[in-house]
């Protein structure tokens, strides 16, 4: 039992760091001159520069040292929560995190929270409606959810809620008024593919035999569901836990960029636009972070609520990837 | 005997001995069947549609894409304008489909990548197994807990902006999913009796994975690519929504969605209309996805 | 008094807007206390009959006309309430297979205590009660067994307690529906036994649906015989056995080998072996985090010999080691000691590229008919794959010869383009046979061949199996876990109880005087055994 949980916790920090490192490796290394880069997005003219002021920005940046002197030199500092210091807004990195960390900790909460209610309920009605019609229409739904683009849900919402109907407030940060659209916008999303998944293990749940001995019984309908296919199909759902809150994690750039919020997924998009290093390293390694987290605690709580999965020796690693993978990214 | 060879007898159906039946009429079978499903029809025609008018755009409209006309600024939709204008008059129907051949290149280039890399790697890790297999889905494991389009945009700081450096991040971030899957249809096939009696009959491992493992893995992994493509054109769109895409004036679709957004409360038009054309073509594409996933089980 | 009352009954199923008939123009009664066995082959309805009666036909299953009562209670075009009303309280069910009918994520008790629920009993006394019904149903350690999870407990433990499950609503007919056929033979004939006697102290009625002839013959006070979703004869089981009237039911009879002992003599002097595998063991390396890596013995010092041009069983229950054995002999699998001699050359130990032309002198036949062709290969591809594999003859004599070999396993030249999906089970044993034949080996294994087979089809294919001994002089090494199959090909056997060889010598001694307990027991659960002597 301990052992599984250390050997748990010992797996997710390995994946993370290597998570951290691949990360680092390919803004550090890919670029052809980080120098220049780096300057560029300082907002400096390389050439304007005399030999001394270079080797000082260099120096400045750490850009003198090893390509490993500089890995450890970050590692050191992220493992201290120090993400170094911005490159355009010359302010340590944790600082603005921090301040919009906050922001979007409670979309991607909520909007987590929201697409779990709604895709559970949409798989659940889809997969028990009687009116052969409505079944048909509700199983199809969540196609249509993962279709979208993102930045099209939530530019039709801007247009048709905030600009015909009034509603609610198109852009900004303030209030609770201004978290229901960007909430609903990634949960289109989420929700549609929670359900996807949860519908498919549903129908594989209820064509099990054990169903037919449930019915067998003479348990009504509803007895069956719950007591007997509920739990089973909600099993292998639970694997994609962590891929839901990843994409509510990623989703918030694309919403906080339309909706104009003051979060980290705007801070991504800006850093992003503007080549700072620093900042979209820390955004990386927060989200992974969350990610890997997340399935820690999926991996701790799956043995308790499935009894044929004993603690020494773990779930098996079959997670539905295949069938996220319509909508992820 | 297991429950599953049971349950295949009962609903086997030989074809009778006066039939030939073969790979011919198997395929003429199923053509028939996809014959038969309206709404996959619609979404391959859609699919098709979106191609031919990527590369002969004329066919479809009469106006250039540069074309300004100062008189006829932000026109809503008309049968002339089929997509309204712009504010510089420009027609945005001919500008979403002169914008296609970025957005097809840059997709092409994903998929390439994510199949070319996803098979690689799951032919590789699925068939060898043991110690390779460990590492590669490690490494795949590793990849996936970085979330796709922070991936795609760390990939697209380091490279710069541009079509090329977006299609390349989008497809890296395809890459882990795809070879997940084809690893797993890989480990499913290699231990079917066939393959062992094709052993035992005296056939190459080369022989093997080349005549029995690739064949039948392919069908799950060819949907997963179409489905795949879905998710590349939203990911490219949404990184070139979000500034990172090619330079103006060439505009993506996903460029022409974010001009557009300025004007949302005069003329709705202009981000709504090109956003819907790229929601039904990734809509399409899942739906044949899904139509030949069934078609195929 | 009937409690069962089927007349005229069309039961079908709705497949691309059509419906195709499974069973029509069903007549069919059970009396209270009476055991009834359906027998048919698949696709014969009897299971359609089944669900039908307890109102559990799959989602496209439509009763078409006719009448069904169950307990004076019409089933044809029941509303859903009605048909709960009778599941669990009036109708029992026990379903096919013990190792996925039981819920996994909840204790054994807590399913029987929820049939004792729907009764109306609450709370601990229907905890109580499901114990009592585990106990009746045969299971030791009730309260123990109680707390465990299906994962825990073994098959045939499973099916006791599905068959508590069927008890615990108090029914007046169980319906029982393949029951043993996913389990060993010795366990197989325990629960058996053990269901009869309780349904007779109870007088519950028993619908048993059986493709076994002699099972239904053997438990049933009348039988039932189904084809093509009508019924062909109906009768008292002797008088079904011994003066059948259907040309089918006559057919039906001779191909149950386990009511007929045919044995195959062994020629006095046993001809020089083929094969031989010397003191062959072989231990697998279990991984166990709370012990550690240990190994699991899976054989132990088993020898066995193939005499030229005969056939060598190995017989035994799941798990004792009959199909490892058979790996290791094919090179397949290599072993931890001992040592594998074909036709005079040691295979132990050679590399996979030394081992290839001896491929040539020994091929295999799988169990399974729905996985041993490749789905994208036509039936020309599969037969010729291992000329191609070993560069023999060129296009042309290899298309001869793949006719030659289609004509061999009686199958036409014309199904050579067809792909597996368009043949039947039987007809893909054939083809699997005629591409074990394609390098002219001289010893062929057979991996339980018939096994997934009807019962008639299983009849052809051994039949064919003998022909082609006779005609092309070949050996067998056939596995099985069937002793009425085995002894009906075979000259010698092996009988192997967890991976030892317990006992080996002629089929007609080994069977007729066996030596060992463990012999005795797996023959005389062979059923039809009470028919024979009576």
């Amino acid at each position: 039992m301990t052992r599984y949980v250390l050997g748990r916790i010992a797996q997710a920090v390995i994946v993370l760091w290597a998570a951290y490192t691949l990360t680092f490796a390919i803004l550090f290394l890919l670029p052809s001159d980080p120098m220049e880069l780096q300057l560029a997005a300082a907002g400096v003219q390389p050439d304007s520069l005399s030999a001394e002021q270079v080797a000082a920005i260099k120096h400045q940046f750490g850009l003198d040292q090893s390509i490993w002197a500089q890995y450890w030199h970050h590692l050191s500092g992220v493992v201290r929560g120090d993400f170094g210091t911005s490159l355009t807004q010359q302010v340590p990195v944790s600082d603005l995190l921090s301040q919009r960390i906050g922001q979007t900790l409670l979309l991607s909460v909520s909007a987590a929270v929201v697409s779990l209610v709604a895709g559970s309920a949409l798989a659940y009605l889809a997969t028990f409606a009687r009116w052969n019609p409505l079944r048909v229409l509700l199983t199809r739904l969540p196609a249509l959810g993962a279709s979208f683009p993102q930045f099209f849900v939530a530019l039709f919402a801007i247009q048709f809620f905030s600009f015909q109907l009034g509603w609610f407030p198109a852009t900004g940060t303030q209030g609770f008024a201004s978290l229901i659209m960007p909430v609903l916008t990634i949960s289109v999303l989420t929700s549609s593919v929670l359900a996807q998944v949860l519908i498919k293990s549903f129908d594989e749940t209820l064509s099990q035999a054990y169903i037919t001995t449930a019915r067998a019984k003479g348990l009504s309908r509803s007895a069956v569901h719950l007591r007997h296919a509920l739990r089973n199909a909600a099993l292998p759902a639970l694997t994609i836990l962590g891929v839901i809150v990843g994409l509510t994690v990623t989703s918030s750039i694309v919403t906080e960029t339309v909706f104009t919020r003051d979060g980290v997924g705007k801070l991504a998009q800006e850093a992003v636009l503007a080549q700072d290093v620093p900042v979209v390293l820390a955004v990386v390694t927060v989200a992974a972070t969350i990610f890997v987290l997340v399935n820690l605690v999926v991996d701790l709580l799956y043995p308790l609520l499935d009894p044929r999965i004993s603690h020494t020796r773990g779930r098996p690693s079959g997670r539905p990837v295949a069938v996220v993978e319509g909508a992820t990214l | 005997m297991t429950a599953a060879i049971a349950e295949a007898i009962e609903t086997e159906r030989p074809l009778p001995v006066e039939q030939s039946g073969g790979r011919r009429a198997a395929l003429r079978a199923g053509l028939d069947q996809l014959a038969r499903k309206p709404v996959f029809l619609i979404a391959v025609l859609y699919v098709v549609f979106v191609l031919v008018s990527a590369f002969w755009p004329t066919l479809f409209t009469a106006h250039g894409p540069y074309d300004t006309n100062p008189g006829s600024a932000a026109l809503a939709p008309s049968p002339d304008h089929l997509f309204g204008t712009d504010i510089y008059g420009r027609d945005l129907w001919t500008r979403v489909l002169y914008g296609s051949p970025l957005t097809i290149k840059a997709t092409l280039i994903a998929l390439s990548i994510a199949v070319v890399a996803g098979l690689a790697l799951g032919i590789v890790s699925g068939f060898f197994g043991g110690l390779t297999d460990s590492l590669l889905m490690r490494f795949v494991d590793v990849l996936l807990a970085i979330p796709g389009l922070l991936l795609a945009l760390s990939i697209v700081t380091a490279l710069g902006y541009g079509t090329v450096a977006v299609a390349v991040a989008v497809g890296v971030g395809i890459v882990p999913g795809f070879a997940r899957t084809t690893r797993a249809e890989v480990l499913k096939v290699k231990t079917l009796p066939y393959v062992e009696a094709a052993r035992a009959g005296g056939a190459s491992w080369t022989r093997v994975l080349l005549r029995h493992i690739l064949p039948n893995s392919w069908g799950p992994v060819a949907v997963l690519a179409v489905l795949d493509a879905g998710v590349a054109i939203i990911a490219i769109a949404s990184l070139s929504f979000l500034g990172f895409g090619a330079a103006p004036p060439a505009a993506e679709w996903g460029t022409l969605i974010a001009d557009g957004r300025n004007y949302l409360i005069t003329s709705w038009w202009l981000s709504l209309l090109p956003g819907l054309f790229v929601a039904l073509l990734v809509l399409s594409l899942n739906h044949i996805s899904k139509t030949l996933q069934e078609l195929t089980r | 008094m009937t409690l069962v009352d089927i007349r005229g009954l069309d039961v079908g199923y709705v497949r691309h807007r059509t419906i195709q008939p499974a069973v029509s123009g069903l007549d069919l009664t059970v009396a209270q206390g009476e055991v009834v066995a359906i027998v048919g082959e698949s696709g014969s309805g009897k299971t359609t009959t089944a669900s039908a009666l307890i109102g559990l036909l799959p989602a496209n299953g439509r009763i078409t006309a006719g009448s069904a009562k169950v307990d004076g209670v019409e089933t044809a075009g029941a509303r859903e309430r009605t048909l709960r009303g009778l599941r669990g309280s009036v109708v029992g069910l026990i379903p096919q297979d013990p190792m996925v009918g039981l819920n996994p994520t909840q204790r054994v008790g807590a399913q029987i205590a929820e049939a004792v629920r729907l009764r109306g009993i609450a709370g601990p006394a229907a905890a109580a009660e499901a114990l009592s019904f585990l106990e009746q149903a045969g299971v030791s350690e009730p309260d123990l067994r109680a707390q465990q999870y299906p994962h825990e407990l073994s098959g045939g433990l499973r099916q006791r307690v599905l068959i508590a499950i069927a008890l615990a609503g108090r029914p007046k007919l169980i319906i029982a529906d393949e029951p043993t056929s996913a389990l060993d033979v010795t366990v197989q004939k325990r629960i058996l036994d053990h269901l009869g006697g309780l349904v007779r102290d109870q007088g519950i009625s028993l619908l048993i649906i059986t493709h076994d002839l002699a099972v239904a013959a053997e438990r049933a006070d009348r039988v039932v015989v189904m084809r093509h979703g009508r019924k062909v004869e109906e009768g008292d089981p002797q008088a079904l056995l011994n003066t059948p009237r259907q040309p089918y039911t006559r057919q039906l009879v001779a191909a149950s080998p386990r009511l007929e002992p045919r044995f195959r003599t062994a020629t006095p002097q046993t001809p020089a072996p083929i094969l031989t595998l010397t003191e062959v063991s072989k231990t697998f390396a279990v991984n166990d985090r709370r012990r550690g890596r240990r190994g699991f013995n899976a054989l132990d010092k088993v020898s066995v010999e193939v005499p030229r041009g005969q056939t060598h069983a190995l017989v035994g229950e799941s798990g004792c080691g009959k199909t490892t054995t058979l790996r290791i002999a094919l090179g397949l699998e290599t072993a931890t000691s001992g040592s594998v001699v074909l036709d005079g050359t040691g295979i132990s130990g050679l590399s996979w590229n030394r081992l290839r032309p001896l491929r040539r002198k020994a091929q295999l036949v799988h169990q399974d008919p729905f996985a041993t062709l490749d789905p994208k290969f036509t039936v020309r591809q599969s037969v010729t794959e291992p000329l191609v594999s070993f560069r023999v003859g060129d296009r042309r004599t290899r298309e001869a010869r793949a006719r030659e070999l289609l004509d061999q396993v009686a199958l036409p030249a014309s199904y050579l383009d067809r792909l597996p999906r368009e043949l039947s089970g039987g007809q893909r044993q054939r083809v699997a046979i005629a591409r074990a034949l394609a390098l002219e080996p001289e010893l062929i294994m057979l991996d339980e061949p018939v096994s997934a087979l009807d019962v008639l089809v299983q009849e052809q294919i051994l039949t064919l199996l003998a022909e082609l001994q006779q005609a092309l002089g070949l050996s067998y090494l056939f596995v099985s876990h069937d002793l009425s199959v085995v002894a009906r090909i075979s000259h010698t056997v092996s009988v192997l109880s967890e991976g030892r060889v317990v006992e080996q010598g002629p089929v007609a001694e080994v069977f007729t005087q066996p030596q060992s307990p463990y012999t005795k027991e797996l023959i005389n659960a062979i059923p039809g055994r009470s028919l024979d002597a009576a």
